[in-house]
């Protein structure tokens, strides 16, 4: 049987494809924008506080810093104690719409050596794990343009 | 400025991989503090925990554990959590405490026993918390967030990996002659280059362990002090425990992004630098005026950020400063004579005490061959998870 795709963190992303969205929330009065999406409050201290409304943020960034995780980090990070552990790339990019600074893991194949901080990434589904009924789905940041 | 109060007594326990409770740790400090400021613990009016870490979040509670482990004489009590910045905020409540005359003298313990490994979130499914969050869809640990930095400043300001290196360098020549550090052995930048990769550009020579230890400190009045024959304590002139500023541009632990600076300019300065700048206006003082500084190198490469957070040199010229011998022994302002954690690793409750310790050691010209000669003032500096700065200037 299939597994079925569900994301792992509920609303924070939306579509797939060149359609693939980051989903942040905007402030009606003041228009801060946060992701991770706050819906309670506005947290901007000088703003009374207005409606926040879901809002797709850019696709598009620069690669404001990157990294690698070596070492198999802790639960709750899933992954298989069987498996030889094979590093992942963590890379923090800025939208300049947003000014924001956005984590995530890059595409897999990625390492740091294909990338320089300015670099341009785009938002990309991807796959964060598996289990034997569902593929859970996340954000990825793929290099514009890989360096070979 | 604010009215100064005594540091009356310092005491700490050795750092390491001991294998008892934290409460043994703390009693140890809390007593070699009072024997140090030759006070009896029954005549201790307030006594103020920092409260143990566990999976980013507050562990066991302090305060009243050592208050009962010391046998209980009825003194105020006061627990606090501000991770890494609890230590600070511990001299900040019993601070608050001498100066508005709730309690002459105030005893300060943090203590703790590091889990193993990473530090890592609390257990259960928490999908509205941040830190469980960051590890779940990212498996972003803490070396991780030290990797972006370290990458970030090599990006910017041309930091190398030999750079980094030689913080380290420079640290563990000063932690081999503290008798606490856990670490008390010469590194070469060789060995630094050696070590296995952890979380790129950084190696495991670059990052701090996790460790056991306790700190402490016993504060009073300044008229306490006369009267107990201390006429010229070293003296706690500024606590600085700030928040960020919305919107705060610099990506933080555990933090999956930052806020974002469309609607709103972000302050002239970043958060840690806020961290100092307010210590710096509380006690009437600026960088120039320093003789040392105890600076949280959570990684060689955060201790060159501190560097231009701390204002000892201009944004982007912190290796530049390292370089020139200006922050190690016998240079313009040295820079983590403990040895820092690079050779204390973190015993995360008591390390902003640690810090506290050190300046006091330096301050009463006490500090034996990691001496600063003619020390006069001294800053501390720090930063704890979730948004909580941490800064303390101590003079005499």
């Amino acid at each position: 049987m299939p597994r079925i795709r569900l994301p792992a963190v509920a609303n924070w992303f939306t579509g797939t494809g060149e359609d693939f969205r980051l989903l942040g929330t905007r402030c009606s009065d003041c228009a801060s924008v946060f992701f991770p999406r706050e819906d309670v409050h506005c947290r901007n201290p000088g703003c009374a506080g207005g409606a926040l409304v879901e809002v797709p943020l850019s696709p598009h960034g620069r690669v404001w810093s990157y990294t690698d995780g070596r070492y198999r980090p802790p639960s709750p990070y899933v992954s298989d104690p069987e498996l030889p552990w094979r590093p992942y790339t963590l890379i923090a990019v800025e939208l300049p719409a947003e000014r924001i600074v956005v984590l995530g893991q890059a595409v897999p194949g990625v390492t740091v050596t294909d990338l320089t901080v300015g670099m341009d990434v785009r938002a990309v589904p991807g796959v964060l794990y598996e289990d034997a009924e569902t593929t859970w789905t996340t954000w990825h940041w793929r290099p514009v343009e890989v360096r070979t | 400025m604010t009215a100064d109060v005594a540091v009356l007594g310092v005491g700490m326990h050795p750092w390491g991989k001991w294998g008892h409770g934290f409460v043994r740790y703390g009693v140890t400090a809390a007593r070699a503090a009072l024997a140090d400021a030759g006070v009896e613990w029954r005549d201790v009016g307030s006594i103020v925990g920092a409260d143990t870490v566990r999976g980013g979040y507050p562990g066991h509670v302090a305060g009243a554990t050592f208050a009962k482990a010391l046998g209980w004489q009825g003194a105020r009590v006061t627990s606090v959590y501000a991770a890494c910045a609890s230590g600070a905020q511990a001299i900040g409540a019993a601070r608050a405490q001498i100066l508005a005359g709730l309690a002459d003298v105030v005893l300060v313990v943090g203590a703790d026993a590091a889990p193993k490994g990473f530090f890592r979130p609390a257990g259960g499914e928490r999908p509205d918390d941040p830190d469980w969050l960051r590890f779940r869809l990212l498996g972003a640990t803490n070396p991780t967030y030290f990797g972006l930095y370290a990458r970030r400043r090599m990006a910017v300001h041309g930091d190398t990996l030999e750079d980094f290196a030689q913080v380290k360098v420079k640290n563990a020549a000063m932690g081999a002659l503290n008798p606490y550090a856990r670490y008390r052995k010469r590194v070469t930048a060789e060995e630094v280059a050696a070590s296995a990769p952890v979380a790129d550009p950084l190696r495991l020579l670059d990052i701090c362990a996790t460790s056991d230890g306790g700190a402490a400190v016993v504060l009073s009045s300044l008229e306490f002090a006369r009267r107990h024959g201390a006429a010229r304590p070293v003296r706690v002139r500024a606590v600085s425990t700030v928040t960020p500023r919305f919107p705060n541009t610099v990506l933080d632990l555990p933090d999956i992004a930052t806020d974002s600076a469309a609607a709103v300019a972000p302050a002239e300065v970043t958060f840690r630098a806020s961290i100092a700048r307010a210590a710096y206006e509380e006690a009437g003082i600026g960088p120039g005026d320093l003789s040392l500084a105890e600076v949280y190198d959570l990684t060689t490469a955060l201790e060159l950020q501190w560097y231009e957070d701390l204002g000892l040199c201009g944004e982007g010229e912190a290796a530049k400063l390292l370089r020139e011998g200006a922050t190690a022994p016998g240079g313009r302002i040295p820079v983590n004579t403990s040895g820092g954690l690079a050779s204390f690793g973190e015993a995360v409750p008591a390390q902003a005490l640690a810090q506290v310790c050190e300046l006091t050691w330096q301050l009463r010209g006490r500090a034996g061959g990691r001496q600063v000669p003619g020390a006069r003032v001294g800053i501390t500096a720090n930063q704890g998870l979730f948004g909580h700065g941490s800064s303390v200037v101590a003079v005499v």
